[in-house]
């Protein structure tokens, strides 16, 4: 028997290690069709070289397409002139005027996409082509933006991917790689100082830095595929969709009027497009960051009713300030003003209210919503002051207990003295 | 109190006529004790004596009173430290919710016109339960819950679970 | 007879008072250059006595419960006559006192006091100076803020790393697996019934036991003063002691009427379980000492989890310091002097790490 198990051993352990490596070659293999085009390609070096690794990326690739989807060709063959055979359909690098062209071949055939992914849009195609890249390429510039420069290729994610191109954190960095470069702008007669301006913009922060999502980047305004600068008589839509209240005051007021006849773009001629910046009570002002002094002239009526509305909001903003510095001292001192504190924030909201107001440009309005928040402030600035009365009252009394404390030693002190003696 | 006093005499014991001094002396002990003992009593006596504003903030606030609020209208009241908003439905049945956008915490308001909640800073929307239904909002409002007692409509936090 | 006279010996008839007084009336304190330290004892059980009376009074307002707790604290700051007083009276005589518990304490240890017949006085009064530190940490809760809530979180975590018990003995004190309300109900009862029933027992046998056994004289001086009976000096703890303590005690009354007027004590903000924790949580600042030392405990030593290396170690030197009378007693003089050695490093550990948890971030 030993001889029969010695004998047996080698044997079997060589029938292990065989059908190991078996079941590790189909372990490796499994999953992997035959794709002859990425067992070049992923090889080669840029601009040819496109890694399994980064196609696996694609969702395209998540979703069953392979390289032949779009670029034609026999993914079965080795043989570089059959695997890329014009005859036999394979299309080589896509010409950039037929991008558009090849990725509408699907996208915008809503029965085929309906198949993957039921609520997508397939209308990309027709508003790329209302687009100025879509209408320029049409003509013969292959500088502008087609399909491809946007969502990237080979590694294209969804929309809703952090990493995406197209994802609402990187929709500026991707407009910016053309846009923000000179060199490659120069013949067009736009600034490239847009990515620069947004940068510094309140817009660009509360997306950036704050995370929100739903903050305005260059689609929001322009739109994506049917992206277009809107039109100087249109931009206070585009405003007015998050900034209702503004744009329902401006569209009753003085200014919509003189600015439609002057062919004015609306919000833009005070706040500026790109670099928008967080307004202050100085734009209303005199000073270099005045917006109103651009065109009035000194001493007007207008003028005067500008320096009206600048006092109004200063004397809020002043009287909040005084009842937040009481209140803070009181604070401090111990007293409990957590009530008076809740109605700060609601004069801010009528400070706010009032800055708001402002885009009707009426002294009268905008002098209700200063009124109502003076109102607040004055009543919180009294409850501060009573709370360091009160305060005041508190030390009095503990001096008054102190002496008697005193006293009290004084007597104890000499009474042991006396005892003592 | 001490009967014996220690080591010299003082002129005459403690039975003898009290000296101008000692009675110096235990006049103002007598009276430091009366002060301090005043000073301390007072405050524990006023303290006891319960304030007449009965809502310690507990977990129920009264938000209005039946009759306030005209069926499609809405007001805003004082929840802790944040305003809240009760809502009386065009059906007349009373929401109540936290009255701070949770975009960027501007105070909302009811709309009668589009009978849901708006946030007038940059065009948020709620519905009538608080969820956020339209423009940059991300979550909706914490809703509260409304009890008719009486005359009076109190508005608690929902308990948790 | 004026009337203080017809009372005391109408009670006298019906108590027996003058006889059982009488001990008292012989007990004497003795008088040297570190007398002053006898001080802090009274001192000690009159701030627990205010405690309790605040205590007492805030009782009658407060709220336990996680939704009315905050509020009713907020209550008591704002709208009762005087709540701002008491409140924050209790607050800071509960510092002070804790603070006068380890001076007394730490006296007791450097004069040698806990020598026999003393020792049951030392155990019972470092069990009290344990009771005193398990009041700070359940009263710190009960306003139910943020800083209190996260405290009491990190205090119990740490309870948890105790071998074997410490899990159960962290899901008993916070009455579940997390800090919640039920914490809170749990820490209320502890502070309000638990631990002043197991305080007020101690402390009467404590003070009984000082009593019955007289003030202990430092040894150096004792044996001087066994050998020259005449260089013995005592003061009479009636009623002269007793009234320069009472100065003390009314210094210190006077010292927190200030304290409460001038710093009142921070209501903070109401405690949200589902927000992240502030920064630099820690604990209040007698337990500083202790949460320094485990910050700086790295996370292995040798084969053990450092945290609970540190929080054995910090069990077994209670365990030491509660039996050191015992373990101290029969030793030569050089062992007593190396005992007295670590005794100062301890105070210097406890001070230094103190300040150290204080101004580390």
């Amino acid at each position: 028997m030993a001889i029969l198990q010695n004998k047996l051993r080698p044997f079997s352990a060589t029938c292990c290690l065989g059908l190991a490596f078996v079941v590790l070659a189909a372990c490796l293999g499994y999953g992997q069709t035959t794709n002859s085009c990425l067992d070049c390609h992923s090889a080669l070096p840029d601009p040819l070289g496109v890694s399994q690794e980064k196609f696996s990326q694609d969702i395209h690739a998540q979703k069953g397409l392979t390289c032949v989807s779009c670029h034609g060709g026999d993914p079965t063959s080795d043989d570089p002139d059959k695997a890329m055979s014009r005859k036999d359909g394979w299309n080589g690098k896509i010409d950039r005027k037929q991008i558009p062209q090849l990725c509408g071949s699907c996208h915008s055939d809503p029965a085929y996409i309906r198949q993957f992914n039921p609520s997508l849009r397939t209308d990309q195609l027709d508003q790329y082509r209302t687009s100025v890249h879509g209408k320029r390429l049409a003509s013969g510039d292959t500088k502008v933006a087609v399909c491809t420069d946007c969502h990237s290729v080979h590694d294209l994610r969804a929309p809703s991917d952090p990493r995406s191109t197209v994802n609402p954190v990187n929709v500026a960095n991707t407009c910016a790689h053309c846009h923000s470069d000179a060199g490659y702008m120069k013949g067009y007669s736009i600034p490239t100082d847009q990515f620069a301006k947004y940068s510094t913009s309140v817009h660009h922060e509360a997306m950036a830095v704050r995370g929100d999502l739903s903050a305005p980047t260059c689609s929001t305004c322009h739109g994506n595929h049917g992206a277009v600068p809107p039109g100087v008589d249109k931009i206070q839509n585009v405003c007015s969709n998050c900034h209702a209240f503004q744009a329902q005051m401006y569209e009753k007021s003085s200014h919509k009027k003189a600015f439609d006849a002057a062919s004015l773009p609306g919000c833009v001629v005070c706040h500026g497009n790109h670099g928008i910046v967080h307004p202050t009570d100085a734009y209303l002002g005199t000073g270099p960051e005045a917006v109103c002094m651009r065109c009035h002239t000194p001493g007007d009526k207008c003028d005067q009713a500008r320096a009206a509305l600048q006092s109004g909001l200063n004397r809020l903003d002043d009287a909040i300030k005084s009842a937040d510095r009481v209140l803070g001292v009181a604070e401090s001192s111990g007293m409990e003003v957590s009530e008076a504190r809740l109605g700060q924030d609601q004069a801010r909201d009528s400070l706010t209210k009032a800055r708001v107001t402002i885009h009707s440009f009426r002294t009268d309005l905008v002098d209700q919503d200063i009124q109502a928040g003076m109102k607040i402030a004055a009543k919180n600035l009294q409850a501060g002051k009573e709370a360091m009365v009160e305060r005041n009252r508190r030390r009095i009394g503990l001096g008054i207990s102190l002496i008697a404390v005193g006293i009290v030693l004084a007597g104890l002190w000499l009474y042991i003295k006396k005892i003592e003696s | 109190m001490p009967t014996q006093s220690q080591g010299m005499a003082s002129p005459g014991g403690p039975l003898s006529a009290p000296t101008p001094r000692r009675r110096f002396v235990e006049m103002l002990l007598g009276s430091g004790f009366l002060a301090t003992a005043v000073a301390f009593l007072y405050p524990v006596l006023r303290y006891l004596v319960p304030p007449k504003a009965s809502d310690l903030g507990s977990d129920a606030v009264v938000a209005g009173h039946v009759g306030e609020l005209k069926p499609n209208s809405g007001k805003i009241f004082r929840f802790g430290n944040r305003p809240g908003l009760l809502i009386r439905t065009a059906s007349g049945e009373y929401r109540a919710m936290s009255a701070i956008c949770t975009h960027l915490s501007c105070t909302v308001q009811y709309r009668d016109d589009l009978r849901e909640v708006w946030c007038a800073c940059h065009n948020g929307k709620y519905d009538l339960n608080g969820r956020n239904i339209s423009g940059p909002p991300p979550r909706p409002l914490e809703a509260f819950e409304v009890q008719v007692r009486g005359d009076a409509i109190f508005v608690r936090r929902r308990l948790e679970g | 007879m004026s009337p203080l006279r017809t009372l005391r010996s109408w009670l006298d008839e019906r108590f027996g008072w003058d006889d059982l007084l009488a001990p008292l009336r012989k007990k004497t304190v003795p008088l040297h250059k570190l007398s002053y330290w006898y001080f802090l004892g009274g001192i000690t059980l009159f701030l627990f006595v205010i405690q309790v009376l605040t205590g007492i009074l805030l009782l009658l307002y407060y709220r336990p419960g996680a939704n009315e707790a905050f509020e009713s604290v907020q209550y008591i700051m704002t709208q009762v006559k005087f709540g701002w007083l008491i409140r924050s009276i209790h607050s800071w005589s509960a510092n002070l006192m804790i603070f006068t518990a380890f001076a007394h304490m730490f006296s007791v240890l450097f004069l040698k006091a806990y020598r026999k017949p003393r020792e049951l006085t030392w155990v019972s009064g470092v069990i009290l100076l344990f009771l005193v530190m398990g009041f700070g940490f359940s009263g710190y809760l009960l306003p139910w803020n943020t800083l209190a809530f996260f405290a009491t979180k990190v205090g119990t975590e740490i309870t948890a790393q105790v071998p074997i018990i410490g899990k159960p003995m962290m899901i008993f004190l916070r009455g579940g697996e997390e800090v919640t309300g039920a914490t809170l109900t749990r820490f209320f009862g502890f502070h309000v019934a638990v631990l002043p029933g197991l305080a007020t027992l101690l402390i009467l046998l404590h003070v009984l036991l000082v009593q019955r056994l007289g003030i202990s004289i430092p040894p150096k001086l004792e044996t001087q003063w066994i050998a020259n009976p005449s260089a013995k000096r005592e003061m009479k703890f009636f009623p002269n002691f007793m009234l320069r303590e009472l100065m003390a005690w009314y210094v210190a009354l006077g010292v927190l009427g200030a304290l409460a007027a001038i710093f009142p004590w921070n209501l903070g903000v109401k405690a949200d379980p589902f927000a992240p924790a502030p920064a630099g949580i820690k604990p209040e600042w007698y337990f500083l000492f202790m949460f320094q030392t485990l910050k700086l405990i790295p996370p292995r030593v040798w084969f053990m989890d450092g945290e609970v290396l540190g929080v054995l170690a910090f069990g077994l030197v209670g365990l030491l310091w509660l039996l050191l009378p015992f373990l101290e007693s029969d030793q030569p003089s050089r062992t007593k002097r190396w005992i007295t050695g670590l005794a100062v490093f301890a105070l210097a550990y406890v001070a230094g790490m103190s300040v150290y948890g204080h101004l580390a971030k």
